[in-house]
């Protein structure tokens, strides 16, 4: 069963489509990575998914319900955690807080019961060591970091990663593609806009291409690489 | 709180050393103040007396900006409205001041509904000067209400003052006059709800919900993103603070035993003072309205003399503070050598930390 179905969603801001008549579904369990260039309207696309932004029409299901007309805080709940591509972390909370507060309340749980688990993700995230430190006080590598961990104690069954890879040196890109790994094996779905194709290709099962809002192909990740359209679109190169 | 793992062994941990000695202090402290009445000149009660309100006051004002990011300028209105119910409900329904006190309370909670109501659609300075707007609209249509006075306002019968319950008890007990033992009794009132406000708040802020509110504050969007209900959080806030300062407002009405719309919904007495003590002391911490209290008192006291020149220098005080220690002198001190006496930080410590 797919987990996240979108059909024929639409968004206008004024003249501008940034979501032209989307529509593509993602199996349970799947890691699927979106492509595109800028502006294309990937980020508009998760904001969609989240309930960040609502759709003018077309219909968003997650696990079979319809969820279009839903806000962003039910969406949390009911399983899709999400980092921003732009990191907004809890600034004047700790490192700790920021994941306490997205797990005691994305989970629904108590903050005593959460509290080895959101240890834990920090550990898995490399963040473990600056568990204590104000969240303002983070560099840009550690506050992508922190978005991955909090979006990770939420518990989501589906995850949508924006841009996280971006700025990393090699060894920290090929530890962060190892931890997202980790996350698909153990069974959470995964949609993960990225630029760093390689990372993106070491994990991702299918490719989605993103062009003016549209989307312009989905497929295996060799297939959509080699095709035309992606190539002249995408990378600019005239074929 | 500290609390424990057996596998994995992390511990999170949101007292300090410091703050349980400043527990114990306080404690002490407040045994003391307990006991005072029997010891203390009638004057130094109404001074006291005058300070815990204000704290009280204080403590809800920086609940609704220093933690729930929001800045009403319009908190008078519940000192007004929480004041004017329990005058109405003495004059009218011949009710003994102290259960008409708890009225107050609930006459405030029942006007932050639909303050809220309006004020919720505005943010940041709109949201100021909206509750401002609001607070004015609630002066004016209780200068409208002729049974307790109208615009020129009313005292307290003379009957329902002197049959307050309990004062015959502590004039009794304490061997003072009955205009005496009224202070006395407002003055453990008083303290009595400066300690439930300040306990409160830190239970709150160390509660599940604590964690929620700092994250709407810091960032609504992405608090909504993890399954936070800001408008939620926001409106408990606001319910909370409402219901205190009203109570707060009763309170200060039943000792002062004389009201006008005037005084009762004055801006600056209950609103511009209660922000000065807010961040002279520190916005954002609990500490900080404790001290601000405290320093306002004292120029209050010291400038008292001086009349208009003493608003003025008060103007020069808290410019002088913003300029020289923006986050008010609690927040400095507590900045610069790490210390807290209401820690609400959780710690995460042990495990492979």
């Amino acid at each position: 069963m797919a987990i996240i179905a979108l059909d024929n969603v639409c968004k206008s801001f004024g003249a501008l489509k940034v979501a032209d008549g989307i529509s593509f579904a993602v199996p349970e369990g799947e890691a699927l990575g979106i492509i595109g260039p800028n502006g294309a309207g990937k980020s508009t696309l998760f904001n969609l998914i989240t309930g960040n932004i609502a759709a003018d029409s077309g219909t968003v299901h997650f696990m079979g319900k319809d969820v279009t007309r839903t806000s962003a805080m039910q969406r949390c709940l009911s399983g899709i955690g999400r980092s921003f591509q732009i990191p907004q972390p809890f600034g004047k909370m700790t490192v700790f807080e920021n994941l306490l507060v997205a797990a005691a309340f994305g989970q629904g749980r108590s903050e005593r019961s959460v509290e080895t688990a959101c240890a834990e993700i920090l550990d898995r995230t490399g963040l473990l060591v600056r568990a204590n430190a104000s969240a303002e006080s983070l560099s840009l590598l550690e506050r992508k970091r922190l978005e991955l961990a909090r979006a990770l104690a939420t518990d989501p069954k589906l995850l949508l990663l924006d841009e996280i890879a971006g700025g990393l040196t090699e060894g920290e890109c090929r530890q962060l593609v190892g931890t997202i790994r980790d996350i698909h094996a153990s069974g959470t779905t995964i949609i993960w806009i990225e630029h760093v194709l390689h990372a993106l290709n070491a994990v991702v099962e299918r490719l989605l291409v993103l062009d003016f809002g549209r989307v312009v192909g989905i497929g295996e990740p060799a297939a959509i690489m080699a095709s035309r359209e992606v190539r002249e679109i995408y990378l600019g190169i005239e074929v | 709180m500290t609390t424990s793992t057996p596998e994995t062994g992390y511990r999170v941990e949101t007292r300090t050393r410091t703050s349980r000695v400043a527990g114990l202090a306080a404690i002490v402290l407040l045994a003391g103040l307990f006991v005072l009445p029997a010891f203390a000149s009638r004057g130094l009660i109404q001074d006291l007396f005058f300070i815990f309100t204000m704290l009280t006051l204080a403590q809800f004002w920086n609940l609704l900006a220093g933690y729930g990011g929001l800045v009403s300028v319009g908190q008078q209105a519940f000192v007004g409205i929480g004041a004017y119910a329990m005058f109405g409900a003495v004059i009218l329904w011949g009710l003994d001041p102290l259960p008409a006190i708890l009225l107050g309370g609930l006459a405030a909670l029942a006007l932050a509904v639909p303050f809220g109501f309006f004020a919720f659609r505005l943010q940041g300075a709109y949201f100021a000067i909206g509750t401002w707007v609001l607070a004015e609209v609630a002066r004016l249509v209780v200068a409208q209400w002729r049974a307790v006075g109208g615009g020129t306002g009313t005292s307290l019968p003379r009957q329902a003052t002197e049959t307050i319950a309990f004062t015959e008890t502590i004039a009794q007990l304490l061997d003072v006059r009955p205009a005496a033992a009224r202070d006395i009794l407002a003055y453990w009132l008083a303290l009595v709800l400066a300690i439930l406000a300040i306990g409160g708040i830190y239970w709150l802020l160390r509660s599940k919900r604590g964690l929620a509110l700092a994250a709407v504050r810091d960032n609504p969007q992405a608090a909504r993103s993890i399954g936070v209900d800001g408008q939620r959080v926001k409106w408990f806030v606001f319910l909370a603070a409402a219901l205190g300062t009203g109570l707060t407002g009763a309170l200060i009405y039943m000792q002062k035993a004389r009201i006008s719309p005037d005084a009762a919904f004055s801006l600056s007495d209950w609103t511009a003072y209660v922000i000065f003590i807010v961040v002279i002391g520190g916005i954002g911490t609990i500490e900080g309205p404790i001290i601000g209290v405290l320093v306002f008192f004292l120029l209050q006291t010291l400038l008292a003399q001086y009349g208009a020149w003493y608003l003025m220098i008060l103007g020069l005080v808290s410019i002088g503070v913003m300029l020289a220690a923006p986050r008010g002198l609690w927040g400095s001190f507590s900045h610069r050598t790490g210390i807290q006496l209401f820690p609400i930080r959780r710690r995460l410590t042990g495990g492979r930390l």
